[in-house]
């Protein structure tokens, strides 16, 4: 099971998702990996499917819906996008992030000290 | 936590929605996959090659779906789904083992239940009264067995309940109550029922409330009010159940009585007060000068004010018992507390704990014994391990796999032991001679369903544990190596099986010392010389009745029972007493009349028995000096008595008692003859003093039972005997026919009760231990059949090789025993307190149980030996 692989990033791609559905508007999954892959550079999924164990993960905490729609071009896909809890959580996580991340950083400015 | 319960709904509502969930998601990964596709084309790309590049960046579908399965829903489940659909068919399979199996844990399970369900009712589960926790029973400070050193006076009674501030109420009951005082008439054949006087405010200090009718007022209790309240058990067995019994009439010793209620049948007075006795009745006591003139009578029971502690309230009792005494111109008062719990249940803990204890050791073999077979079976069964090993199971999951097996087949086994334990527990409960308190309330219960339920996952996990840590490991050394006979692996897993049947052995050997210094305490107290002797003796009571006004009028009944009670056929000696041996006994104090008597050197207790002339015959207790008592003892005859051993010794020491007078209260009584003592309290306990009083020179008796002495069955005597003594009474009572032994078997039944299961339990593991051996052996037997050929083709003789396995058994055996020993040499200590005649460390017992245990060792190795002897060296060396 993939789940130890992905569990470090999870908490991250969580965010990820909830970001840009936020910014975005509803999104299909492909859609979602699409424009995750460009801002990470493929950096972060190793492949594509991943997205998907994040997307029902996400939709049973209710912080997102699904509902299927058309694509651009006339395909059935499933939209998903961000509820009112998700918006709550995406706040929450954005100053959780932004708090770990300025410590990590003052960490890593620290000189060595001989 | 909300949004955590949320999302494990989701959970489980997408672990039941599995295929509609898997559609959805394969719609999705496909339209992701066409899209993808559409991109690739658009950058140029052929369509095949851009369906085999989709496919590439989105992942295996496989695996997405697996995962998906995982994220969204309950694992576990999915697994153990797995799990028990190939254990089924694993086991259905292999039936044989499985049947075994099952068949083991099962009789471990169900002797496991039944003893929870009998320590639950008789140690655990409340007292069937309200708050029992600050329940006292306060007796007097006496001798064990002698109830009237144990009971008080109604004054005294009366003083420590007005006068202690301890208690928010004191209670008593007639502890003289004799089995069958009341006879019944006018309803159908006469019975004798017992009836039990109770003070009161007894029930309201118990908290019981009737289911019908009322219980007695304060009047009732002043006089002697003829009124009486029903037990359940009676209500419905003698009256079906009449819900219109309260008001009714009933003749109670030829006087009308009000039926004025009935008790509920949660309250079972005899099951707490007087095990493995009937209670039908409850009659008023009235607390009188009359019944405190009959000396100490009343057992009683507090009830602790709130807050006070046992300690706390005995205290106090103690600086009262002084004042009371002198008061009421006591001998002896010493009031005894202990929680009514402890006083019900302190004596039953010893043996019930080392039933508990022992019933553990029992599973814990059937848990060893299940061991090594499922390591017979994984050993077989390591190319399929091997197979699953390679196509990628984890050793968790193997492993997993392995102990859910075991779990299963425990739980199957759990169903046998419960249906066991249920009618285990049912006997016991209708075992009426059994005389256990409370034993009427053993039942399965929901707590007994709990723990069987537990020992079932537990015993699986144990057993499953070895056998399911050890096949994976096994597999990987072995998995592609054509043999795995003679590679070290084997050898290390030959070590495992002889340690658990060494733990067998040593165990077995635990429960055999147990149970035969058990069995060799009960035969001892069987063969142990009551006094009399029960065989061929029965009684029955032959109360004269209140027609019998005058001494005289009693005195001719009494020649007349025994007149026709001689007459019948096959009666060879017939005699009256009011007291039979191992019921209530009663006590004064009796000295010699020449002797000075002080409080620093007071005369002793002496046993009261009131007997005519030939019950000394009827019962079988020897006369050692003077003579035996003579119908002409009788009111114009001069005042006699005979005396025990033990009184004469104590009494005359060194001298003739025949002749002397000895005195109580205030009559002086000429010894005229010395008879044997008889055990009286119990089979365990010397007799003490004991006074025989012609009952035709006196009226201090209750009760009154005709003792014969036959040359035929006893039991076969009933008939006759009452046909012959409905001459003189038409109205007597049916039931009360007891031969002696019956009084005797009752004694000793909780001692058999125990011996009986602890044999069972000890037999069982003997088998278990001689299972494991033989497969073990016979495991080892196979895996060197090439060795054995070998040697025989060696010149090795067929008894060469017996001897050889034989030892190998031995050995085993040999270490296991040492091993049972030195345990049981510090166990067996805490039996001490059940042992009779024997010691902890009886060597008798300990080298017979070594015996035991080698013979069937040899026996359990001899067969496997004898199919190595048979082994044809060409076909052993051939075969591989």
């Amino acid at each position: 099971m993939a789940e130890s692989k992905s569990d470090i990033l999870q908490g991250t791609l969580d965010l990820m998702v909830l970001k840009t559905l936020d910014a975005m508007g509803p999104l299909h999954g492909y859609g979602i990996a699409r424009r995750i892959e460009q801002l990470s550079e493929e950096a972060l999924l190793v492949n594509q499917g991943t997205i998907y164990l994040c997307l029902v993960r996400l939709v049973q905490k209710s912080w997102i819906q699904a509902e299927w729609g058309a694509s651009e071009n006339n395909r059935k896909a499933k939209f998903y996008s961000i509820s009112k809890s998700g918006r709550k959580q995406l706040i929450a996580e954005t100053e959780n992030w932004e708090r770990v991340a300025g410590v990590i950083g003052r960490l890593l400015q620290l000189s060595p000290r001989r | 936590m909300l949004a955590r319960l949320k999302q494990m709904g989701a959970r489980l509502r997408a672990y039941f929605h599995a295929s509609e969930l898997d559609c959805d998601l394969d719609e999705e990964l496909k339209s992701h996959l066409d899209m993808l596709a559409a991109d690739h084309i658009r950058a140029g790309m052929t369509p095949e090659q851009a369906q085999r590049a989709a496919r590439l960046e989105l992942g295996g579908l496989t695996q997405i779906h697996e995962a998906h399965r995982a994220v969204r829903g309950v694992p576990f489940f999915d697994t153990l789904l797995q799990d028990l659909r190939y254990t089924f068919r694993t086991l259905r399979r292999d039936s044989g083992f499985t049947t075994f199996a099952i068949l083991v844990v099962g009789l471990g399970i169900g002797a496991s239940s039944t003893i929870f369900s009998v320590v639950n009712a008789l140690l655990i589960r409340p007292l069937p009264f309200s708050e029992p926790g600050r329940l006292v029973w306060i007796a007097n400070d006496g001798k064990e067995g002698d109830l009237s050193a144990l009971t008080v006076t109604v004054g005294t009674h009366v003083d420590l309940r007005d006068q202690a501030h301890s208690f928010s109420g004191v209670a008593a009951y007639y502890a003289f109550y004799g089995d069958g005082d009341k006879k019944m008439t006018g309803a159908g054949d006469p019975e004798r029922l017992t009836g039990v006087p109770v003070s009161q405010n007894l029930f309201p200090l118990l908290g019981v409330h009737p289911q019908f009718g009322r219980i007695f007022t304060t009047g009732e209790c002043k006089g002697n009010a003829p009124v009486v309240l029903l037990s359940a058990g009676f209500w419905k067995t003698r009256f079906a159940s009449d819900p219109h019994i309260v008001g009714r009439t009933l003749t109670l010793n030829d006087r009308a009585s009000t039926v004025i209620g009935v008790m509920p049948s949660s309250f079972d007075f005899s099951s707490v007060f007087a095990p493995g006795s009937r209670i039908d009745l409850f009659v008023p006591l009235p607390l009188t000068p009359e019944v405190d003139r009959m000396g100490n009578t009343l057992s009683m029971i507090g009830r602790l004010k709130p807050g006070v502690t046992v300690q706390q309230a005995q205290a106090e009792a103690s600086l009262l018992s002084e004042p009371i005494r002198i008061r009421h111109n006591r001998d002896e008062l010493r009031f005894k507390l202990t929680s009514l719990e402890e006083h019900v249940r302190g004596r039953l803990r010893p043996a019930l704990f080392v039933l508990a204890c022992a019933v553990g050791v029992v599973m814990l073999i059937v848990c060893a014994n299940l061991s090594n077979l499922q390591l017979a079976r994984t050993a077989a069964r390591q190319r399929e391990m091997a197979i699953r090993i390679a196509l990628g199971a984890g050793r968790g999951r193997l492993i997993r796999q392995l102990l859910t097996e075991s779990v299963v087949l425990s739980c199957g086994a759990a169903v046998l032991g419960l249906l066991l334990a249920i009618v285990g527990t049912r006997v016991l409960a209708h075992l009426d001679a059994l005389s256990l308190p409370l034993r009427e309330s053993v039942h399965v219960d929901l707590g007994a369903l709990g723990f069987t339920l537990l020992i079932a996952v537990l015993t699986g996990l144990i057993f499953g544990l070895v056998p399911a840590f050890h096949a994976p490991s096994a597999a990987v050394h072995d998995s592609l190596k054509d043999s795995n006979r003679g590679s070290s692996d084997g050898r290390h897993h030959a070590w495992i099986r002889s340690t658990l049947v060494v733990s067998e052995i040593a165990f077995a050997c635990v429960l055999l010392v147990g149970a035969g210094l058990l069995i060799r305490s009960f035969l001892r107290v069987l063969d142990v010389n009551l006094g009399f002797r029960p065989e061929m003796a029965a009684a029955m009571r032959v109360d004269p009745g209140n027609r019998y006004i005058t001494r005289a009028l009693r005195n001719a009944y009494f020649d007349e029972v025994l007149r026709l009670a001689k007459s019948v056929p096959g009666v060879e000696a017939a005699g009256l007493t009011d007291v039979l041996p191992l019921g209530h006994n009663r006590s004064w104090s009796a000295g010699a009349k020449d002797q000075v008597y002080s409080i620093a050197h007071p005369p002793p207790d002496v046993f009261v028995r009131v007997v005519s002339d030939g019950y000394l015959k009827s019962m079988g207790i020897p006369l050692v000096a003077g003579r035996d008592l003579a119908p002409s003892d009788d009111a114009s005859g001069k005042p006699v008595m005979l005396i025990n051993e033990t009184l004469a010794r104590i009494l005359w020491p060194g001298r003739d008692p025949v002749g002397r007078t000895a005195q109580y209260v205030d009559v002086d009584r000429q010894v005229v003859g010395v008879v044997g003592d008889v055990r009286h309290l119990a089979l365990e306990q010397g007799s003490g003093c004991e006074m025989y009083l012609p009952i035709r020179q006196t009226d201090d008796y209750a009760s009154v039972d005709l003792v014969v002495r036959t040359s035929l069955p006893p039991a076969a005597l009933a008939p006759p005997v009452r046909t012959a003594l409905k001459r003189i009474d038409p109205n007597l009572p049916v039931n009360e026919f007891r031969t002696l032994q019956q009084l005797v078997d009752k004694a000793v039944s909780p001692r058999r009760f125990v011996v009986l299961l602890l044999g069972g339990f000890a037999a069982f593991a003997l088998i278990l231990a001689a299972l494991g051996i033989y497969g073990v052996i016979s495991y080892s037997v196979n895996q060197r059949t090439q060795e054995i050929g070998i040697r025989m083709a060696l010149g090795a003789s067929a008894r060469d090789l017996q001897a050889r396995i034989i030892m190998q058994t031995l050995a085993l055996a040999a270490m296991g025993m040492a091993i049972g020993v030195a345990a049981s040499w510090v166990l067996t200590r805490a039996l001490a307190g059940l042992l009779f005649g024997v010691t902890a460390t009886d060597p008798v017992t300990f080298l017979g149980m070594l015996v035991i245990l080698t013979l069937v060792a040899v026996a359990a190795g001899y067969f496997p030996a004898r199919r190595a002897s048979r082994i044809d060296p060409m076909t052993a060396l051939r075969a591989n």
